[in-house]
C-alpha cells in the first residue's frame, strides 16, 4: 500500500521559507498573493494492512515534530 | 570526573567539545552513535554541533532515535548532567529533553559571526558568570529561531530557565532565548559554541568559563 505523509508548519508557527517564496512570487509580478505556507510530502510504501494507528505513530515519532508541525495521512 | 561526548556522522564540533572538557579537568571518551549504552561512570553527557545525518527530514530529528540517544535520555531522567550545544540543543529538543524547537532562521540565512549573550537563569553551567552579565560567543547555524508557545515561555522565564539570551536577536529566537535549561537545571540546550571561545587561540575566552567550574560543582552537587 501506498500513503502520502503531508507535514506542515501549525497554523500560528512564523514560515519564513513560505514568507520568501511570497515575496519571490510578488518580485515575479504575481499579484495577489497573500500567503503562501511550505510544507513537506513523504510518501512511502507499506505493507498491506498497516493500520492508520501505526502510521500515526511514525508521523508522532520521526516525521513530523508535533511542537511545531501537524501532519495528514493520504492513504493512495 | 568522566564526560561522554556523542558521535553522529555528520557532527563537526566534537572534537572541539571534547578538548574544552579536558581542558577542563574531564577525562573524556567520545561515543559512537550506533553503541547503546554510555560508558560507565559518565558525569556529564555532551552533545555536540554539526549537521547530524545531513540534516535531514529536520535537524536533529534523525539523531534524537539514534540507540545511544535512547541511553542519553534515561541518563538524564536519572538526573545526568547534559551539554548540547547548536545541532546538539537541536538534537535536545527533539527527543523531549527540553521543550520547543529550532526554526529556520527568520531572515533565512546562515550566519556564522560572534554575537553578545546576556547571562540568565542559574545553572551549574552558569555559575562562572554573574547573572545579566554580557558575554561573547560565536554562533554558525541556519536553524537557530527558538519557537515555543507562549505558555511555555512564560514557565521557562518564570522558573529561571533562560540560560543565555541574545543581546541583538540575529535569528528571531522568541523573547531572545539562545539557551535553555531543563526542570532540574541539569540539561542545557544552547545554539551559541562555548567550545569555539574555550582558549587563547580563540581570539575569545568566554565559553570557557561554562566549562571551567564543573567538575568542582558536579562534585559536590
Amino acid at each position: 500500500m501506498k500513503v502520502r505523509v503531508h507535514v506542515m508548519l501549525k497554523q500560528g508557527v512564523l514560515d519564513p521559507q513560505g514568507e520568501a517564496v511570497r515575496h519571490a512570487l510578488g518580485a515575479l509580478g504575481f499579484e495577489g498573493v497573500s500567503s503562501v505556507r511550505q510544507g513537506k510530502v513523504i510518501e512511502m510504501e507499506l505493507a498491506d494492512g498497516t493500520t492508520e494507528a501505526t502510521i500515526g505513530e511514525m508521523c508522532e515519532k520521526l516525521l513530523a515534530n508535533t511542537v511545531i508541525e501537524s501532519y495528514r495521512i493520504e492513504q493512495l | 570526573m568522566k564526560a561522554a561526548v556523542i558521535v553522529f556522522p555528520g557532527s563537526n564540533c566534537d572534537r572541539d567539545m571534547a578538548v574544552a572538557f579536558e581542558q577542563a579537568g574531564f577525562e573524556v571518551e567520545m561515543v559512537w552513535h550506533k553503541e547503546t549504552a554510555l560508558p560507565s561512570g559518565i558525569d556529564m553527557v555532551g552533545v555536540p554541533g554539526g549537521f547530524s545525518f545531513g540534516d535531514y527530514l529536520r535537524c536533529g530529528a534523525i539523531a534524537a532515535n539514534a540507540p545511544i540517544v535512547r541511553d542519553v535520555k534515561s541518563f538524564a531522567d536519572k538526573g545526568g548532567y547534559v551539554l548540547g550545544v547548536c545541532n546538539g540543543f537541536q538534537v535536545l529538543t527533539e527527543t523531549g529533553l527540553l521543550p520547543g524547537a529550532l526554526l529556520r532562521n527568520s531572515e533565512l540565512k546562515y550566519i556564522c559571526r560572534t554575537v553578545g549573550l546576556r547571562v540568565d537563569g542559574q545553572s551549574v553551567f552558569t555559575q562562572g558568570y554573574d547573572k545579566g552579565e554580557e558575554i561573547a560567543l560565536p554562533i554558525a547555524h541556519h536553524d537557530g529561531n527558538y519557537h515555543a508557545d507562549d505558555a511555555t515561555l512564560d514557565m521557562l522565564e518564570g522558573d529561571g530557565r533562560v540560560a543565555f539570551r541574545y543581546t541583538d536577536n540575529p535569528n528571531g529566537s522568541a523573547r531572545d532565548i539562545a539557551g535553555i535549561v531543563s526542570s532540574n537545571k541539569r540539561v542545557l540546550g544552547m545554539m551559541p559554541h562555548p567550545e569555539r571561545a574555550s582558549e587563547a587561540a580563540h581570539g575569545n575566552q568566554d565559553g570557557a568559563r561554562l566549562f571551567a567550574n564543573l567538575t568542582s560543582l558536579l562534585a559536590t552537587a
